[in-house]
């Protein structure tokens, strides 16, 4: 496979802290990359890097195998597509498309035939002479996305393009930009604060936390196996239990919350006793009222504090037994637990695959 | 219901009249009225019994003397060249102020600029010729560091005199200059410079279009004022420096001869006004939308 | 609560009547040129009679003009040289006559006040007394311009670059002394004026190089003669005396072709508000002493009959040195100007101002 993205060792540092921390990856051809993190993680600072809008202190970057250092954007074979889209107010869809054509000296004609092309492609044809202001918020997307396309960039980089729609809005141009990255094979990098943008679209995603990468891994395996904590809390929803070990023998742990409550979980690190751990137990881990026959359940006492009705994303908020912790519990909607009530006592039962067991880090 | 909002309609109207009033009543006395005594006045002329007449001579004076009429284009020739260059002298001047210093500095260094204005015009224009002069300090300066062996004269010649009038406007040009760049987004900037282009067409095809109603309205103000300047051109300018303004004054005041003055000031209006319509349409704005 | 609201407006009319009080306090608007009211003079002025004095400084076409824009009001006092009232009040009516019983005779040398009185008359009566009289010619740096003798020589190109003088009518009307011809008598032709004055025109301009700066602004000039960078000028003699008190290098010279002997007058305005005022000022500043002193700080002569005496040595040595019998004989003393012939003088000063 070829690699049309490759970031090595890169460090930024401004006067009181450093924006990115020694950060390497690779993108290969064609591929969607995400890069999620929190705001003020350094996500921006590091695509400003690749398009050239600022240097690195140190380390290097190549697209296509050619190093990027010392050479401005204008002469990067990559494109940014803006935050805020950036679109030029005082020119038309037509013009706004055709300027970086222009810039590289293209023919009168070959630009007119990129340019209905490519709006053709993002299903706006016709809409040469419209002005920026007249197009509605998705158009306006697609206009910024075609821009850039069209001057066929080896890397199309996108910093939070989907911040500024509705929730709606964003919804459908998450598949859609999937969709046309599907069609047109450029390789995307797409930096985002919000997971479930990433997990969509993405082929790999890299979860980023004050300037270091924590994690680089498919959609999938970042759910399903976090290896930081930081990364447990971050990407979905999850609850943190804080508690000791009793005894780990390298293959199952065993923890007594701060509250009382003794667990079995699977983790292949090994802890010493009395070390405090952080649970991480997924909404949808634990089951409501399970079956007296599943066996290897860790099972609890719980009292429904409130019910939180969402559709197909409900859940419960209870306590456990006797305590003040909050839990989250998944509530499918399956007419199942109807009965479920305020104030009622359940029990919940979760697997101890299912559970995840991290240091706890001192904050 | 519809007779109370046709009442609250009528009061409106009477507020608007009352507070219009005062504004209408300076307008017209102060500006309509005696401009309607010029042009009556630039109409009228002796003729050879000493008897004030209806005439045109006035203005045919102005065609048929060379003088005159080579010192009116001059004047609007200049003025269009000292626009031109204060734009280009303010124009990387505002971007700097308003797009690379630090933010922290922005409003120091727009006052730095301004300082100088606190002062009056005839301060500053010593100021610089005091500089400027055979025994001044940049002569003094350069006769001591031995880059010349004699002082030579700065003041009194066109250059001196364009300098001096560019500085004299800058500021007019500065301001309506950092405001439109204020409002011109970072990230335009950065995505021309993503798509491929470089500092000349962001310049031309980004920040200019961008700030084109604030350069036509600095370009109208600094135009307007320097072809009714009077103290620098005639400072400066020295013996060369006729400029259409002070053949206004040298009839009013040395010739007595209000009549043809008047029909000199009423030329001077008409290019004005031609020459910022010109700008106008040729930069496709319009005059309400630019002086707001 | 009644007492209060009883107060305020009586606070009001008092601060009113308080405020009018020290505005209509007696005042004098006084037109003239820079250095003819000193502070020390408006000052020993409202000592002794309690007028304020407001000055505004100008010159003989600036005064016309502000007189003929309000039709003569606004102020309550003017100085024009004589030779610049008749035909502008003959035109204008901006001056009312004179009541020379008001105006202390006695003090004034009789001569003067026969010739200001003659050439101020319109409809019979006077509309100007003498102030102070002065003359016209080079200031020379004679050190650097040791023969320059005469007008001709603001057109000299040995003095390239060092010439200056102002683009006013003495100008114009020195040149043409210096040419030979004289002006004075054409006064009455205006056809034979304009060909004269064309004739010098186009010498100011063949010669326009070797110009330095037409000044403007008497002290502009007299800071260009110290430092240097004007040899020869064409400057009133009192300006000349100035510079020589600093450095004796530089001189009044009156030139060969004869200095332009003027008169600076009184002339009250057709408005003036305060006329009494303006002939108090006038019968102050003509008492020996003042008129002495006006002498002793700007080097010009006045028309008072006993301040002689009370001069400075220096200043008296001035004319000694300066005007020999032959050149005081030979000072060109300026009759009063017809109408039309500023318009003529005018375009040629234009037209030498524009010239390249």
């Amino acid at each position: 496979m070829k690699i049309d993205l490759s970031v090595q060792h890169v460090t930024k540092t401004y006067a009181d802290f450093t924006a990115v921390d020694d950060v390497s990856f690779q993108v290969e051809t064609g591929r969607f990359f995400s890069i999620l993190g929190p705001s003020g993680c350094g996500k921006t600072t590091l695509l400003r890097m690749i398009a050239g809008l600022s240097e690195p202190d140190s380390g290097k970057i190549e697209i296509r195998a050619r190093d990027m250092a010392g050479i401005p954007p204008n002469r990067r074979p990559v494109n940014l597509i803006f935050q805020n889209l950036a679109l030029f107010p005082m020119m038309d869809v037509a013009e706004n498309i055709a300027f970086g054509l222009h810039r590289r000296g293209e023919g009168k004609a070959v630009i007119h035939k990129k340019v209905s092309a490519i709006l053709e492609r993002v299903d706006l044809a016709g809409f040469e002479t419209k002005k920026i202001e007249q197009l509605s918020g998705g158009q306006k997307q697609r206009v910024a996305i075609a821009r850039c396309l069209v001057l066929e960039p080896a890397v199309l980089l996108l910093d939070e393009p989907l911040g500024a729609l509705d929730l709606k809005l964003r919804e459908q141009m998450k598949v859609e930009l999937k969709k046309l990255q599907a069609k047109v094979g450029t390789t995307f990098v797409y930096i985002t604060h919000d997971q479930s943008e990433a997990l969509v679209m993405s082929d790999h995603v890299a979860v980023m936390n004050q300037g270091v990468f924590q994690q680089m891994d498919t959609p999938q395996n970042l759910y399903n196996h976090p290896r930081t904590p930081f990364v447990a809390r971050f990407v979905g929803d999850n609850n943190a239990w804080a508690g000791r070990v009793n005894s780990s023998d390298g293959k199952t742990v065993s923890i007594e919350t701060n509250d009382g409550f003794t667990f079995q979980v699977l983790s292949d690190q090994s802890f010493q006793p009395g070390e405090p751990v952080d649970l991480f137990l997924r909404p949808e881990a634990m089951l409501i009222q399970p079956d007296e026959a599943i066996a290897d359940l860790n099972r609890f006492e719980v009292v429904v504090k409130s019910l939180l009705f969402d559709g197909a994303n409900s859940r419960l908020l209870v306590n456990p037994l006797k305590t003040g912790t909050e839990l989250l519990i998944a509530l499918p909607q399956n007419r199942q637990y109807d009965y479920v009530r305020r104030d009622d006592k359940i029990e919940v039962g979760w697997a101890k695959t299912s559970g995840l067991c991290f240091p706890k880090i001192e904050t | 219901m519809n007779t109370s909002a046709r009442a609250k309609n009528r009061n409106f109207r009477w507020g608007l009249l009352f507070f219009l009033a005062p504004v209408c009543l300076w307008l017209f006395l102060l500006i309509v009225l005696p401009h309607i005594d010029l042009l009556i006045m630039s109409f009228r002329a002796e003729n050879d019994m000493g008897d004030m007449v209806w005439s045109l001579s006035n203005y045919r004076n102005f065609f048929e003397e060379p003088v005159y009429w080579l010192t009116y284009v001059r004047t609007a020739i200049y003025s269009v060249l000292v626009t031109f260059l204060t734009f280009c002298i303010t124009l990387p001047l505002a971007f700097y102020i308003t797009k690379v210093v630090c933010p922290r500095y922005q409003g120091f260094l727009t006052i730095l600029l301004l300082m100088p204005f606190w002062v009056s015009e005839l301060v500053r224009v010593y100021g610089w010729m005091i500089l400027l002069r055979e025994s001044g300090v940049v002569n003094h300066f350069l006769l001591k560091i031995g880059l010349l062996n004699q002082p030579i004269e700065m003041l009194y010649r066109d250059t001196t005199m364009v300098l001096g009038l560019v500085y004299t406007s800058m500021l007019f040009m500065v301001v309506p200059l950092i405001s439109v760049l204020e409002s011109l987004d970072d990230s335009l900037i950065e995505a021309a410079h993503d798509l491929g282009a470089n500092t000349w067409s962001i310049l031309f095809k980004i920040i200019i279009p961008h700030a084109t109603p604030g350069i036509v309205s600095g370009s109208i103000v600094v135009f307007m004022l320097t072809l009714g300047n009077y103290l620098t051109p005639n400072l400066m300018g020295g013996k060369n420096s006729l400029w259409f303004t002070e053949q206004i004054y040298n009839q009013f005041i040395a010739s007595f001869n209000w009549n043809q003055g008047s029909a000199f000031g009423f030329l001077l209006l008409i290019i004005s006004s031609l020459i910022v319509w010109l700008g106008l349409t040729l930069s496709r704005q319009k005059l309400g939308k630019v002086v707001q | 609560m009644k007492q209060k609201t009883l107060c305020i407006p009586l606070l009001m009319l008092a601060l009113l009547i308080f405020g009018f009080g020290t505005v209509s306090a007696e005042t004098l608007q006084l037109l003239t040129w820079s250095g003819y009211a000193s502070k020390a003079l408006v000052d020993k002025f409202e000592a002794e009679t309690g007028i304020t004095v407001k000055v505004t400084n100008s010159n003989n076409e600036e005064m016309i003009a502000k007189l003929r824009a309000t039709r003569g009001a606004g102020f309550d006092l003017a100085q024009p040289s004589q030779d610049r009232v008749q035909s502008v009040q003959e035109k204008y009516k901006i001056y009312q006559p004179i009541d020379m019983s008001k105006v202390d005779t006695d003090q004034i040398i009789p001569a003067m006040l026969e010739a200001v009185k003659k050439n101020t008359t319109v409809g019979g009566k006077a509309h100007a007394v003498p102030f102070c009289w002065g003359t016209s010619g080079l200031v020379v740096n004679k050190k650097l311009a040791p023969r320059a003798r005469d007008y001709s020589d603001l057109m000299n190109a040995f003095y390239n670059g060092r010439i200056a003088y102002r683009l006013k009518r003495p100008t114009l009307i020195g040149l043409a002394f210096a040419m030979g011809e004289n002006p004075f008598a054409k006064y009455s032709d205006p056809k034979a004026y304009r060909a004269l004055m064309e004739r010098v025109g186009q010498a100011m301009i063949d010669a326009k190089p070797f110009v330095k700066l037409y000044w403007t602004n008497g002290d502009a000039l007299l800071e260009a003669m110290r430092s240097g960078e004007v040899h020869v000028a064409m400057a009133w003699d009192g300006g000349g005396w100035k510079l020589f008190n600093e450095n004796s290098n530089i001189d009044f010279v009156a030139p060969v072709s004869g200095a332009l002997g003027w008169i600076d007058t009184f002339a009250i305005p057709a408005k003036a508000k305060n006329v009494e005022a303006a002939y108090k000022w006038i019968n102050f500043v003509l008492r020996p002493q003042n008129a002495a002193a006006f002498t002793n700080s700007q080097k010009y002569g006045t028309a008072s009959r006993g301040s002689l005496e009370y001069l400075d040595p220096s200043v008296r040595d001035n004319f000694v040195r300066c005007f020999p019998p032959i050149h005081i004989n030979n000072i060109k003393w300026y009759p009063p100007v017809p109408a039309k012939l500023e318009a003529i003088e005018g375009k040629i000063l234009d037209k030498v101002k524009a010239a390249r």
